[in-house]
């Protein structure tokens, strides 16, 4: 165990290595610089700042000082909010990125598993059509949609929550649920499929054939069972959160990282996109390997040795 | 023994049907009997058609600005409205200082007797043109013919514009029919042009390595995996910021990001098709490498991925209307559905049509969209269900 999770971490150097690269030489290409203001600088200062932050050196000398930095956990200065270092940014909005994807990836986990278990257990009935046709709804509506209504329905017509910005658990309502309801609908629907083919299983039966009460029967054997798809999904989940997030926190006006990113990328903020990039591209791979530890742990077949 | 009969008849029926049938006729009547399917493909022909004709159709163009009407709401009536017609003609007759009788509104003309101690100045017509509402002001005498000069007395006539607003204009004056129409053809064309791009992009890559096999199919494929696990968005949205933000690179961009899937599913299908002994031939006979793989081994690939692409379409639209929604997409005055739903989004306290057409629009192509996917998939391939 302990030394498959090494081994994989340590597989997700080269992906991370290939991740830098790109994104450092794509920024770095592209046309326009962090300092093109509407008003040229005087060029002595350009001088001065080019040889500050090191763009006077070749691109490659570049590359490589940026590869050493970020090796000791330096992301360097943030072009744009010139007091503030790139670490200093994400102490403040890696949080509330956090607080906001952690609670909606819980909330589609549970209301998700809840609402799929029910329309399995009462397939064909009226929960189960209530269930498959709100998350065929939810499957196709995109969060940029779902995210204006939201705010329009219970920010602006009704008043109940703030449409937008951040501070109380109030602002926090909106945004998870937007972010929420996609992955509400596809755990639903994979918990359902998956809980129906387990009801049907072997072990389920034999269970059922030792007088177990339904009660265990569902909740421990079947359920457990169930799980292994709504499992793998969380790997891909997490990416969809990432970019939920930029639309969420850019239509909710809330200082996250995905925010970050956007404005980062319009105003040539290499350090900041580059930043970025890096912490949540670890954030998908660490991800994937918790979901392929637990993946081992609900099913005994799978071994990682 | 009759119910012997009632059985056997259909059967008889059912394989004298099916001896003749080829894997698409199959498929065809499959998915003629999903309704749902066969629903959205109708839908989606009208949109395509409201997308491809309906812009020119339309009286206002796109990037048509109506000053005097911004962010007026749907309606089924003409603007102006009735009673603002008339108190503006009213208005624009009293600048020219001269008596004017009972305002008369027919249609679209609009007619005042007017009269004046000295002749009529045939200028004072301008009065009446400079306001929006009117044009082609003339004076007419009691019949209707143009009035003759030195006459202190006549009726002054004008058109009045009458411009319907069916989705009600945007924040900038512009018919927001016409918007989401354009809207449509831009979110479709860039939906099928990337799909098309991650479908030529991922078949050949799949189906050369799968051809060649060995080291060359491990690296190629190890180069998806890695692929596979960036943050794809993110480079999509670095691409379009830094390189500008064309129509072309944002297709190119999406197809880029879509292809990885479509590389696996035809390398997997190649790998079988590989083995098969008319490609044998194929290699007895001394045909290329690159001959066998365009003659033989691309088009037989093409089952499984035609259903892959037809679910692509939609989460191509749904990338496109992400970066537009971002204000990365088409550059104004082009729109694009999401482009719309952005603008909707932060003009909806008091302008709710605006944002509630595109996003209606939006849902529905995507719905359509996976409906006729899940359709095709489940007649293409019976044993995916």
């Amino acid at each position: 165990m302990f030394t498959y999770v090494l081994r994989r971490l340590l597989g997700a150097v080269p992906t991370m290595f290939v991740i830098v690269t790109i994104a450092f030489f794509m920024i770095r290409l592209a046309p326009g610089g962090p300092f093109d203001l509407e008003r040229p600088l005087d060029p002595l200062i350009m001088q001065n700042l080019e040889r500050a932050y090191n763009f006077d050196k070749p691109l490659w000398q570049q590359y490589f000082i940026y590869l050493g930095n970020l090796a000791q956990g330096d992301l360097g200065p943030s072009f744009t909010r010139r007091d503030f270092s790139v670490v200093d940014l994400f102490r403040v909005g890696l949080p509330v990125s956090i607080q906001i994807g952690s609670l909606s990836m819980l909330i589609a986990l549970i209301v998700g598993t809840v609402l799929g278990a029910l329309a399995a257990l009462r397939q064909n009935s009226w929960v189960d059509y209530m269930v498959v046709g709100t998350a065929t709804f939810g499957i196709t509506i995109p969060t940029f949609v779902i995210a204006p209504l939201l705010s329009l329905l219970f920010g602006v017509l009704m008043g109940w929550l703030p449409a937008g910005g951040w501070g109380t658990w109030k602002h926090m309502i909106l945004p998870v649920v937007t972010l929420s309801l996609p992955q509400i609908a596809v755990v639903a629907r994979l918990t359902r499929g998956a809980t129906i083919e387990a009801l049907r299983s072997n072990h389920v039966r034999t269970a059922r054939a030792y007088g177990l009460p339904t009660r265990v029967v569902v909740g421990v054997h079947a359920l457990r069972a169930a799980m292994l798809p709504v499992v793998s999904y969380l790997g891909p989940a997490a990416a969809s959160l990432l970019t939920g997030s930029v639309v969420v926190e850019t239509i909710f006006g809330i200082p996250g990282i995905g925010r970050y990113f956007v404005q980062g990328a319009l105003g040539r903020d290499y350090t900041l996109v580059m930043g970025t990039v890096v912490v949540i591209a670890l954030f998908v791979i660490v991800f994937n390997l918790i979901v392929d530890i637990l993946y081992a742990w609900l099913d005994p077949r799978v071994r990682y040795d | 023994m009759t119910d012997h009969i009632l059985t056997e008849q259909p059967q008889a029926e059912a394989l004298a049907v099916t001896a003749g049938r080829s894997l698409w006729q199959d498929a065809w009547l499959r998915l003629r009997r999903n309704r749902a399917a066969v629903a959205s493909a109708l839908v989606l022909l009208l949109l395509a058609l409201a997308g491809i004709v309906g812009p020119s159709l339309v009286p206002h163009r796109y990037d048509q600005i109506f000053p005097q009407y911004v962010r007026v709401p749907a309606s089924l009536e003409a603007y102006p409205r009735e009673d603002r017609i008339i108190p503006d003609f009213q208005r624009s007759l009293d600048r020219a200082r001269i008596t004017i009788g009972e305002v008369e509104l027919d249609g679209s003309t609009i007619r005042a007797p007017i009269s004046d101690d000295e002749a009529l100045d045939p200028r004072i017509t301008r009065y009446v043109d400079r306001s929006d509402l009117f044009d082609n002001s003339r004076l007419e005498d009691a019949d209707g013919n143009a009035l003759s000069e030195g006459a202190t007395s006549g009726v002054m006539v004008a058109d009045v514009q009458r411009l319907r607003f069916l989705f009600g204009t945007d924040a900038n004056g512009r018919d927001l029919l016409a918007r989401v129409l354009i809207g449509i053809r831009i979110s479709l064309a860039i939906g099928l042009l990337a799909s098309f791009m991650a479908l030529a992009l991922g078949v050949t890559y799949g189906a050369v390595a799968g051809y060649l096999g060995g080291r060359i199919d491990n690296v190629m494929m190890r180069v998806v995996d890695v692929l596979y696990s960036l943050p794809f968005i993110f480079f999509v949205i670095l691409l379009v910021v830094f390189f500008g933000r064309s129509f072309v690179l944002i297709f190119i961009a999406i197809g880029f990001t879509e292809w990885l899937d479509m590389a696996r599913i035809a390398r997997g299908q190649t790998l079988t098709i590989k083995r098969q002994e008319y490609v044998q031939a194929a290699e007895a006979m001394g045909v290329s490498s690159a001959g066998i793989l365009k003659r033989h081994i691309i088009p037989n690939t093409l089952g499984p991925v035609v259903v892959f692409v037809t679910l692509l379409v939609p989460k191509a639209i749904l990338l496109e209307s992400l970066l537009s929604f971002l204000g990365l997409g088409v550059q104004e005055p082009l729109t694009s559905l999401g482009l719309l739903i952005a603008e909707g989004a932060s003009n909806m306290r008091g302008a709710i049509w605006l944002l509630l057409y595109p996003a209606v629009t939006l849902t529905v192509i995507l719905f359509a969209l996976n409906f006729l996917g899940d359709g095709l998939r489940d007649a293409l391939d019976p044993k995916e269900r």
